[in-house]
């Protein structure tokens, strides 16, 4: 049988990204996850001096929802959208809403989406969300310590240190700049700065995941709006252009532990499309869940050549102001992780970067920006990887 | 190298108790294929009758080929550790008193990786042993052993908590006047019990063996008679905060079917001996070994019944027993179900026929107490939960699985 061909990747021309909206994240929260949506969706409209009834396309990321899923946010919200999306994936939730709500824009199946990732923190819920996230995690892996992803990642962590000669110091010097970068973000929960030696010193939580390799579970909210230009132009939005994006589910199976993400299998297609040399972009805001996964993310975007990672984190800068700009807001590690939200404040960050709008520091001459997703680790592995390359106007 | 286990000190009576409280207890349906293997102490994996691809975690078609049929399959347990991990912060009451645990993966020689518990004598980089055993909620889950046996092997504290080994614990044996109860007693001496409290029914009779039993150090003889109310509950007020394992081994076996039987006299007998034995034990032994769940290194964590292998189908030459021994097995799930929250845990043991005087007649292959008394220490050193011994039960377990319906007409 002959194999299917492939058409090249269409382009996402005359679709934008706009509205970067945060509500500010607090670290335990006695309201729902409809609470911070709705308040991320008013967010949205006043952002833009547009009426609920301007959102025909709606797309919701959430862990914290239940029994609701989208549908039932439309009648709640009372908004009435001929598009509507349910992207309950963690950390790839930004970057697969992005894409998919670009095509249905470019295709006229909407005409502005309101792309919403927004969880709540009950002083409970982040135990109840581990205990039951997935089939796998909860058959095969919380029955093991209950030590969460923290132990799960210590596992993927021990192996890739192993593996590319990646030391604490070079994982850290990533969490330092980051929490270098937050000091500046209003929004940031972790607002102390924090030295190598702090990172080094804390106190262990499952070896060798220290305290601050770890996010602080969270509440809060993140959204944007996916129009074409033209509507943008005439509302007067700054926005920002989508020049490529991939994603890739369940990569590299056969590997015993995971130390790539599906970004290796599709990254030179995501360059090609955006027409743009491997890793010459302005800045990049990676999924921090840890700073380790940051490291292999630098490795499979192409920031540096395979198996040189250790050495290209120790030739380079990562604050705003540095050689290559990283999670410039201060990334989950230093603002939060909101659940799903810690999946588009990446994405989000990098709207306000390329259109001049940062609420922190911001990178000079900031024209392309690389911001990518990684999540729902269902058993031992981050499962869900994209990536999306944004350029200003 | 494992520390080896301290004589636990006498128990502080001002002390509060610690309360049980389990590791996450919540499977899948098709999680329990490993519930079942690890039940009988089997090592396996799912794995697909079509193309033969082994995998885990379980799932519901095979991720090679989509096909659903998947079954459990017998597969090397052996592997090598590729990364290890100590968790020192758990969100979960269980882990968190025990804390720092330590977990890792093993990547099977079978193919898959599977994140298991890790014995303390394994590292990272080892060859490993991976066993399927039930934790204190009741499920399976693996745990990586050392290839070899290592010294104390036993005595890890992540592997005692999926073992129910009587090194140090105190045993209450129901009847030890039947040839199984002096031969679990004598086990149990041996496999280093603190105690063995030997329950004795009507004392003023002579019992064969009584003096060689009385003989032996750690033993305690105390008056026991299952059929009586109150004799169970007096001999619970003396010794049932001191009872880590209990064994039931009072029986009463009478051959004949219903027909056989004149009145329901004998029928009686055997469901005051059996089930309702069984009834009156738990009911004063029951609920203090379920708040014991967690009482330090002799905790309460186990109950033992020793079974007909006819509890699962009856052989009508002794079915009228085999009744009452369906009775028991009926009574034993319900008891599974309620010592759960304690973390104790119900071990069936199936035999066929003994070589005693109630099964004279009956011809070979007969079961020996010693085999028994050997059966049941080895499961709860090993952690099982069904126990078939000798080759009748084995034979008899085969059968079901494959045609329940052709081994009745064969036995009847």
């Amino acid at each position: 049988m002959a194999a299917f061909s492939t058409s090249p990747r269409a382009g996402y021309d005359g679709v934008v990204v706009a509205a970067p909206v945060t509500v500010p994240y607090r670290r335990y929260s006695i309201n729902s996850a409809h609470w911070w949506i709705g308040r991320a969706l008013r967010g949205l409209c006043d952002a833009a001096r547009l009426s609920p009834a301007d959102l025909d396309g709606f797309s919701v990321s959430s862990f914290t929802l239940a029994p609701d899923t989208a549908i039932g946010l439309t009648q709640h919200f009372g908004l009435s959208p001929r598009w509507l999306d349910f992207i309950p994936m963690g950390g790839a939730s930004g970057v697969l809403a992005l894409r998919k709500a670009a095509r249905a824009v470019q295709a006229g199946d909407a005409t502005v989406v309101a792309c919403v990732a927004g969880d709540t923190n009950h002083v409970d819920s982040f135990r109840r969300t581990l205990s039951t996230f997935s089939r796998f995690a909860q058959d095969a892996v919380y029955p093991y310590g209950s030590g969460g992803p923290n132990a799960n990642f210590a596992l993927i962590m021990a192996n890739y240190m192993q593996l590319t000669g990646a030391t604490r110091e070079d994982i850290g010097k990533l969490a330092v700049a980051q929490r270098a970068n937050a000091l500046h973000f209003p929004h940031a929960l972790m607002k102390k700065p924090l030295s190598l030696a702090d990172y080094l010193n804390a106190r262990p939580i499952s070896d060798p995941i220290h305290l601050f390799d770890c996010v602080m579970p969270c509440a809060g909210a993140e959204a944007f709006l996916v129009m074409r230009e033209a509507d943008a132009r005439a509302h007067g939005l700054p926005f920002a252009r989508i020049l490529g994006s991939i994603e890739r589910h369940n990569a590299f199976a056969e590997d015993v532990i995971q130390y790539r993400g599906g970004w290796a299998v599709d990254i030179d297609a995501l360059y090609a499309q955006a027409g743009i040399a491997k890793g010459k972009v302005d800045f990049v805001e990676t999924y921090d869940d840890y700073p380790v996964i940051s490291m292999m993310q630098l490795e499979d975007l192409g920031l540096c050549a395979r198996g040189t990672v250790a050495e290209f984190v120790r030739g380079n800068s990562f604050t705003v102001d540095g050689s290559c700009p990283h999670n410039t807001s201060g990334g989950q590690l230093s603002v939060g992780q909101a659940g799903c939200a810690g999946g588009y404040l990446g994405l989000v960050e990098a709207i306000r970067q390329l259109t001049g709008q940062a609420l922190g520091a911001q990178v000079k001459e900031a024209r392309v920006g690389l911001v990518s997703g990684f999540g729902m680790i269902t058993y031992d592995r981050g499962l869900a990887s994209c990536a999306a390359l944004l350029g200003s106007a | 190298m494992t520390t080896p286990l301290t004589p636990p000190k006498r128990k502080n009576p001002l002390q509060r108790t610690r309360l049980p409280v389990l590791p996450s207890g919540i499977r899948s349906r098709t999680a329990h294929l490993l519930t079942q293997a690890a039940a009988e102490g089997h090592f396996g994996l799912p794995a697909c009758s079509a193309c033969g691809a082994v995998h885990y975690p379980p799932r519901d078609a095979c991720p090679k080929c989509l096909s659903p049929r998947l079954v459990m399959k017998d597969v090397s347990p052996l592997g090598r550790v590729a990364a290890e991990t100590i968790i020192r912060t758990s969100t979960d009451a269980y882990f968190r008193e025990r804390m720092p645990w330590r977990i890792g993966t093993v990547a099977l020689d079978a193919g898959p990786a599977v994140i298991a518990h890790l014995h303390g004598d394994v590292r990272e980089g080892d060859r490993v042993r991976l066993a399927l055993k039930l934790d204190k909620s009741g499920q399976a889950v693996a745990i990586a052993l050392p290839e070899k046996e290592t010294p104390n092997m036993g005595d890890d504290p992540q592997l005692r908590e999926l073992t129910l080994d009587p090194k140090f614990r105190r045993v209450l044996v129901t009847d030890a006047r039947t040839p199984v109860g002096r031969a679990v007693i004598e086990a149990l001496v041996k496999a280093g019990a603190a105690i063995v409290f030997a329950g004795l029914p009507e004392t003023w009779k002579p019992a064969a063996g009584r003096d060689a039993i009385a003989a032996l150090d750690r033993v305690e003889i105390h008056p026991l008679d299952v059929t009586d109310t109150d004799s169970v509950q007096e001999l619970a007020a003396e010794i049932g905060g001191k009872v880590d394992i209990l064994i039931n081994t009072a029986e009463h076996i009478r051959p004949g079917g219903l027909l056989d039987r004149r009145g329901v006299q004998m029928a009686r007998e055997e469901l005051e001996a059996g089930y309702l034995g069984l009834l009156r034990l738990a009911q004063a032994f029951g609920p203090t070994m379920r708040f014991r769940g967690a009482d330090g290194t002799n905790n309460a964590c186990a109950w033992v019944n020793v079974l007909s292998v006819y509890a699962l189908t009856n052989w009508p030459a002794y079915g009228a027993h085999s009744a009452s021994q369906a009775a028991m097995l009926s009574a034993a799930q319900s008891l599974r179900a309620e010592l759960r929250p304690g973390g104790v845990r119900v071990v069936n043991v199936f035999s066929g026929p003994l070589e005693t005087e109630w099964y004279q007649p009956v011809p070979p292959p007969k079961v020996a107490p010693s085999q028994i008394a050997n059966a049941i220490v080895d499961a709860l050193r090993r952690g099982l939960e069904d126990v078939y011994v000798g080759d009748i039960a084995e034979d008899v377990r085969a059968r079901l699985a494959t045609n329940p319906k052709a081994i009745e007409r064969e036995l009847g």
